[in-house]
């Protein structure tokens, strides 16, 4: 490994991407039984079951350079709020359909564009969770990318909600490319990937396919940020909370 | 506006396994247009492996045979054992024919 970093460096970024991929697994499967199309129903939890695998293959790599003994569990339901490094848009509310679409098309491009990159990493298990990942992913955006579409560009209700769900989430897409000391070291030591390098791309996707969809990019200057140091929205405490009270309430609880 | 029109159309889905095999029936799902409900059916019936190649078509499109038809259908095929391959010696030694 790379002189100017520690285990402990790499175990930050891997809990860093695996909260991302756990709180908005959570987040979806809240859909279970509730969306509007029993298929819908299905691809949803398809998704929420896909960052659930990635979450936990992030986690216990995380857990095993952190070298304290916690497993993918461990993480996942003993930790508290502000040890959660998540981004704030995955922890954001449901709300309804379009919301979650605009939520879903702006996240999964940006992952998408991450973990293409993290497929050159010199760290290989994270190239390799990265190589699983990207297909699952490619998947995700297009799911989002379809409903944008039909969403944009069908009715006039269809269209106002749409667009009102971009105007929501779109101000907590700014912290998805921050970058902060940490980032700065692991991309140079071609470990973890630069986030501002994702922009261009991201950028140019969300272009198209909102110019496509009849959708207007939104304009904010509000940009939410924190979520990678702990600092998180009043409705992450109630996500984690359901999260995690089963294995609060039976420890080891399994079945 | 029905009920009935505001329901998506109902499609048949039909999944071709690994083994280079025909497509088969699977089901059917609700969609809107035909790429809604090729990725419909891509969640519904492939999500344990089950196939490489999928087909959506239509309900509304197939044409089936009725209930009423059937003895004329397809009891006449029932007492022509001739037609099935069975009156052939297998030499000796032959193991597959």
């Amino acid at each position: 490994m790379n002189a100017t970093l520690t285990p402990s460096d790499v175990a930050t970024y891997a809990m860093r991407l695996g909260d991302d991929a756990l709180v908005l697994s959570q987040r979806l499967a809240e859909w279970c039984s509730r969306s509007p199309e029993i298929e819908e129903d299905l691809a949803m939890a398809n998704i929420a079951l896909d960052l659930l695998g990635q979450a936990r293959m992030l986690l216990t790599y995380a857990g095993a350079l952190e070298g304290q003994g916690r497993d993918e569990d461990a993480l996942a339901y003993l930790r508290t709020e502000r040890q959660f490094a998540n981004l704030r848009i995955v922890e954001l509310e449901n709300v309804d359909f379009a919301v979650t679409i605009a939520r879903q098309l702006l996240f999964s491009t940006y992952q998408l564009a991450l973990y293409d990159r993290l497929l050159e990493s010199s760290d290989e298990q994270l190239a390799g969770v990265a190589g699983k990942a990207v297909k699952e992913v490619a998947y995700h955006r297009d799911h989002a990318t379809q409903w944008t579409l039909r969403l944009g560009d069908g009715t006039e209700e269809s269209h106002r909600r749409m667009q009102a769900g971009l105007e929501q989430v779109w101000p907590f897409a700014e912290e998805m490319f921050a970058t902060d000391e940490l980032t700065d070291r692991l991309s140079k030591a071609g470990v973890g990937v630069d986030p501002s390098g994702l922009r261009a791309e991201w950028d140019e996707y969300l272009d198209r396919v909102l110019s496509e969809a009849t959708l207007e990019r939104p304009e904010t200057e509000w940009h939410p940020s924190g979520g990678r140091d702990g600092v998180h929205g009043e409705a992450f405490g109630y996500l984690i909370a359901e999260m995690q009270s089963l294995h609060r309430s039976f420890p080891g609880a399994s079945w | 506006m029905s009920e009935d029109e505001r329901e998506w159309p109902l499609w048949e889905v039909f999944v071709r396994g690994k083994r280079g095999l025909s497509h088969t029936h699977a089901g059917s799902v609700h969609a809107a247009d035909e790429q809604m409900a090729l990725r419909n059916a891509r969640d519904l019936y492939t999500r344990r492996n089950e196939g490489v190649s999928l087909w959506v078509v239509p309900s509304a499109a197939i044409t089936a045979s009725s209930p009423d038809e059937k003895d004329a259908f397809f009891d006449p095929a029932a007492d022509k054992i001739y037609r099935h391959p069975t009156f052939y010696y297998v030499p000796d030694g032959v193991e597959h024919l």
